[in-house]
């Protein structure tokens, strides 16, 4: 079983629709099928295409919260004067989106008046959809532990691959660099960085690609929107011949993606013949270089 | 635009700020940091405080939940013509796992770079009681502390430097050292100041970064100026924090059916936040400008300006340059967006 996590380091840059079109490609190519995991559990949009049926929900409960017991508080300021993060309130309340849930109140207030509680921070979800099983979440509105809860999705997708003999997990990730993508990471077998011509993206490609490098994982690249800007498109390949990033296709700047979405397909059910058989070529580059067991007609 | 003054810092908590952000500027500091070390530490946070404490001036923050809808171009374009307008804006880059702002600011290059560390604890093994006491290692709700082999091991990319384990000490073993989170710098190019930090890689905690970027934008600003607040996308801890005492928000949004989505997830942050916002729709005609208009009206949330997408403009964009300089009809768009966004601004204030 191999691990793909498509990232983009910029969010935009097409990361869930060419994650959505690979799907396709995988349920319909591998003979052991594919998991897929939405670990973009902060802005989570893989649903929208797939269209899961839900088959599991769990609460997600991940640290602790504080709490201020007014009627034990005697307003001695010692919470205040030690939280680190400005949690606590002049009046002695917990701003929530602020706590870390670290403990340091409840250990120097002299009247026992907080209590850390257990935290829910969202929920995550087993469902089935028509590419196979997947596993997804919804990361409570300003909760905190992102990483934690894409840690609990990658976890539940290795499982369910590992019982039902899947040939892969297909992972959508989230932008930037930080924990939710660092969590998305660990133990990926290559990362698919999607990316566009334009000089933040590139700028975008190279933080997520030295992450990459950081984790030793190997690396592939697609170049979305192409066509936008020739100049730009330019300065991409040279990047990626320099870094020997391979660049496993390009994709034209092209409506049929937002059309696809409309519909809630993946371009490769969308339109086959078009942008479904530049993806297919993606595909066939992916599947190579994982060296992908089980693949029925690629090649 | 006229922000009620709203009083300032003390002096020695000031003082207190610089000395403790001189001291995390040298290269090579947190470590055997002096006696004092606990007090260095908590005024090294209070950097953050000193953000909520002066706010003389006016705060716009600029959020999506959808990453990539265009928000540091409508960031960078409205800063300008801020500029133009002799607002003296300080615009932020609280992207700090991605900052781009600074991409469209041409020949102007960042400079006076700071480095920024985050406190995490360092173990005196002569002190220590080790096995026979754990009282850190059982306190820390990040297994941030490990005891091996008789000795306790910080594991300082796990910590959140609460600085709970000091506390729980009873024989003062646990000293400060540092970690090294990432830097801020800043560039300044036709009246628009901007400052921007980077995330060192591999790091993973955005937070403590983001309230450097927005306590150094702060001191750049003048007493009225205005700051702006490029906030990363999503809504989760970065996102919170970037937004944290923002007067308004102006959320970017496209008429994809992932966007709408997004949209409808940022929305939901600010009525958690009660932070007062408005949207602006970007590429309006890439997908149906129906469908956020609707939104926009069904949520009660005023459409300041729609913004066209044109390959034109999306060239513009990907190299960098201003729309607000380069396309007249974008100009005349931003300049009426500037116009719509402080009234908006004063109306909620
Ligand atoms: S400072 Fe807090 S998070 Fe860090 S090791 Fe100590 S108790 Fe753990
Ligand atoms: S609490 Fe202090 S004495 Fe006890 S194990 Fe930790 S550092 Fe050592």
């Amino acid at each position: 079983m191999k691990t793909l996590v498509v990232l983009s380091g910029k969010g935009g840059a097409g990361k869930t629709s060419v994650t959505a079109a690979l799907a396709a490609a995988a349920a319909r190519d591998l003979s052991g099928g594919v998991v897929l995991a939405d670990c973009d559990v902060d802005a989570a949009d893989l649903h929208l295409v797939t269209a899961p049926e839900v088959r599991r929900e769990e609460v997600f409960i991940q640290g602790e919260l504080a709490s201020i017991d007014p009627d034990l508080c005697t307003q001695c300021g010692e919470c205040l004067e030690h939280c680190r993060f400005h949690a606590v309130t002049e009046d002695f309340s917990i701003r929530e989106e602020h706590c870390e849930g670290c403990g340091v109140c409840e250990a120097v207030c002299p009247s026992g008046a907080v209590r850390m509680e257990p935290r829910r921070c969202g929920r995550w979800f087993v469902s089935d959809t028509r590419f196979g099983p997947m596993v997804h979440a919804a990361l409570d509105i300003g909760a905190e532990n992102s990483g934690k809860l894409v840690t609990t999705v990658r976890k539940q997708a290795d499982r369910l691959a590992e019982e039902s003999g899947a040939d892969l997990v297909l992972v959508d990730g989230s932008p930037g660099i930080g924990c939710p993508v660092i969590a998305s990471l660990t133990g990926a077998s290559a990362v698919l960085l999607v990316t566009e011509p334009g000089v933040a993206a590139l700028h975008d490609l190279r933080r997520v690609m030295d992450l990459a490098d950081h984790f030793r994982i190997p690396a592939l690249a697609v170049c979305n929107k192409a066509g936008q800007s020739p100049a730009r498109e330019a300065e991409t390949e040279a990047y990626a011949e320099e870094r020997g990033l391979l660049v496993a296709g390009r994709l034209p700047n092209d409506a049929g993606f937002v059309r696809a979405q409309e519909r809630g397909l993946s371009v490769v059910e969308y339109d086959p013949e078009g942008l479904g058989a530049e993806l297919d070529e993606i595909w066939r580059n992916v599947t190579s270089q994982l060296q992908l067991r089980g693949v029925k007609q690629c090649g | 635009m006229d922000a009620p003054a709203r009083g300032g810092v003390p002096a020695d908590a000031e003082q207190a700020v610089d000395a403790a952000r001189d001291a995390a500027a040298e290269p090579g500091a947190g470590k055997a940091r002096p006696a004092d070390a606990g007090d260095a530490d908590r005024a090294a946070w209070d950097v953050a405080a000193r953000s909520r404490v002066r706010t003389t001036d006016m705060r716009l923050a600029l959020a999506s939940g959808k990453g990539g809808v265009g928000k540091t171009c409508v960031a960078v374009n409205l800063a300008r013509v801020l500029a133009d307008r002799g607002l003296r804006p300080v615009l932020a880059d609280c992207d700090v796992e991605e900052p781009n702002a600074h991409l469209f600011f041409g020949p102007a290059e960042l400079n006076r770079a700071r480095d920024h560390f985050v406190p995490v604890p360092e173990i005196d093994n002569e002190v220590c009681l080790g096995d026979a006491c754990r009282a850190c290692v059982n306190a820390c709700r990040f297994k941030a502390l490990l005891a091996m082999a008789g000795e306790i091991m910080p594991f300082p990319e796990l910590c959140h430097g609460c600085g709970l384990c000091g506390i729980v000490c009873p024989v003062g073993a646990v000293g400060s050292s540092s970690r090294h989170i990432g830097h801020t710098a800043e560039l300044e190019s036709e009246g628009v100041r901007l400052v921007s930090g980077e995330m060192r890689i591999g790091e993973a905690m955005a937070p403590p970064l983001i309230r450097e970027v927005k306590a150094r934008a702060l001191e750049a600003a003048d007493e009225d100026g205005l700051l702006l607040y490029d906030c990363p996308p999503g809504g989760s801890c970065p996102a919170v924090t970037s937004l944290d005492g923002a007067d308004f928000v102006l959320l970017v949004a496209e008429p994809t059916p992932f966007g709408v989505h997004d949209l409808g997830l940022a929305v939901d942050l600010l009525h958690h936040l009660e932070l007062p916002g408005a949207v602006v729709c970007n590429r309006a005609d890439m997908g149906d400008p129906e469908r956020v208009r609707r939104f926009c009206r069904e949520r009660g949330l005023p459409l300041l300006a729609e913004l066209p997408a044109t390959a034109r403009a999306a060239e513009v964009c990907a190299d960098g340059r201003l729309l607000a300089r380069e396309i007249p009809d974008f100009s005349e768009r931003f300049d009426d967006l500037a116009s719509a966004v402080l009234h908006s601004m004063e109306g909620a204030a």
